[in-house]
């Protein structure tokens, strides 16, 4: 599957996490101090991030396919990220709601802390490696069980 | 329109670190998920890595789906991490400034061969398991403050907007409780 595709296209995942992780670290989402400032409402500043950076990509997927058909690194479609809603788009949401109001630390904001320098933050990218192994164990075995896992995500 | 100076203090304290730091990071990290969607055609999330990267030493069924995508997600991950250098190389060291970033003063900053790095107060129990529970939770809810946050609310995608008002909500009652029974940091 990786074979056949573009010699560009690793680079340019690579420069596109580059831009993302200094975005991250320049708007202080990699110090987890600051994500929890936000949520005991002390520093309201972290929703300029997440929906600027979300204003700024629904930019894209909407002008986007109007003007090609198909990206030319993979020859895949112009889709918007669409899943299907069940329950546990809340019980999963919620899960990790706890996590990130004790940790204040998500996934993409703990590559970038780790590059900042925060040496500490292991134990969080630690802890999500154990809690994503968990769930795929237990998953993994309930979907054997009930021999239809129709992978939706 | 006259400007109130009440409720201009009182948006002053709303916002310590002023708003121009994280509407610019923001743009970045739009910017970065923009550039890969235009050669890509990937809404790129930052969670699946966690499973992605399992594939390499776990043959479960749940793991094992994402070896197509397990490369580039490595690669994904590693430009975050440099970036995150790059950033504490150049605006975390002082050696670019800008009245668009503002500094702060939380956690604690120390020096490796003239870089400024950073890092946090934050107990590391609060990580770890904050941590698991982000690695459960994000994986089961499929996304997290990028797929969800950023790929998904972009998209005007229903179930991002309730994964993402879900997480926001839980996450600030989490916070209040923790605060309130006294742990610090």
């Amino acid at each position: 599957m990786s074979a056949d595709r573009h010699p560009l296209f690793k680079p340019l995942i690579f420069v596109g996490g580059i831009i993302f992780g200094f975005g991250l670290g320049f708007s202080h989402m990699a110090r987890p101090e600051v994500v929890v400032n936000f949520l005991l409402f002390d520093d309201l500043g972290l929703p300029f991030v997440m929906f600027g950076a979300a204003i700024v990509s629904g930019i894209a997927f909407a002008l986007l396919p109007r003007f090609r058909d198909a990206a030319p690194l993979t020859g895949d479609p112009y889709e918007r990220r669409l899943k299907p809603f069940d329950r546990n788009v809340l019980v999963g949401g919620a899960v990790f709601g706890v996590g990130w109001g004790l940790s204040g630390i998500c996934p993409g904001a703990a590559y970038a802390s780790l590059g900042v320098g925060n040496v500490t933050i292991l134990w969080a990218l630690g802890g999500m490696f154990v809690g994503a192994y968990a769930q795929g164990y237990w998953r993994s075995r309930s979907g054997a069980r009930d021999a239809a896992a129709a992978g939706a995500d | 329109m006259v400007a109130d100076p009440v409720l201009l203090q009182a948006v002053a304290e709303l916002f310590p670190n002023g708003i121009s730091r994280y509407a610019v990071g923001g743009l970045l990290v739009g910017l970065g998920t923009v550039l890969i969607y235009v050669g890509t055609g990937i809404p790129a999330g930052a969670s699946t890595f966690l499973e992605s990267t399992l594939s390499y030493v776990s043959d479960r069924s749940r793991f094992q789906r994402y070896v197509g995508s397990r490369d580039w997600r490595v690669v994904f991950t590693a430009g975050i991490v440099l970036g995150g250098l790059a950033f504490a190389a150049t605006f975390q060291s002082g050696l670019v400034t800008s009245p668009l970033y503002e500094p702060g003063t939380t956690g604690q900053l120390y020096e490796v061969a003239g870089v400024t790095l950073w890092t946090t107060e934050i107990q590391p129990w609060r990580l770890f398991v904050g941590g698991v529970l982000v690695g459960i939770g994000t994986r089961i809810g499929k996304g997290c403050t990028s797929g969800h946050g950023v790929c998904g609310v972009g998209s005007a995608s229903k179930t991002s907007l309730v994964g993402v008002a879900t997480f926001l909500t839980v996450a600030i009652g989490t916070a209040q409780v923790v605060a309130a029974l006294g742990v610090s940091p």
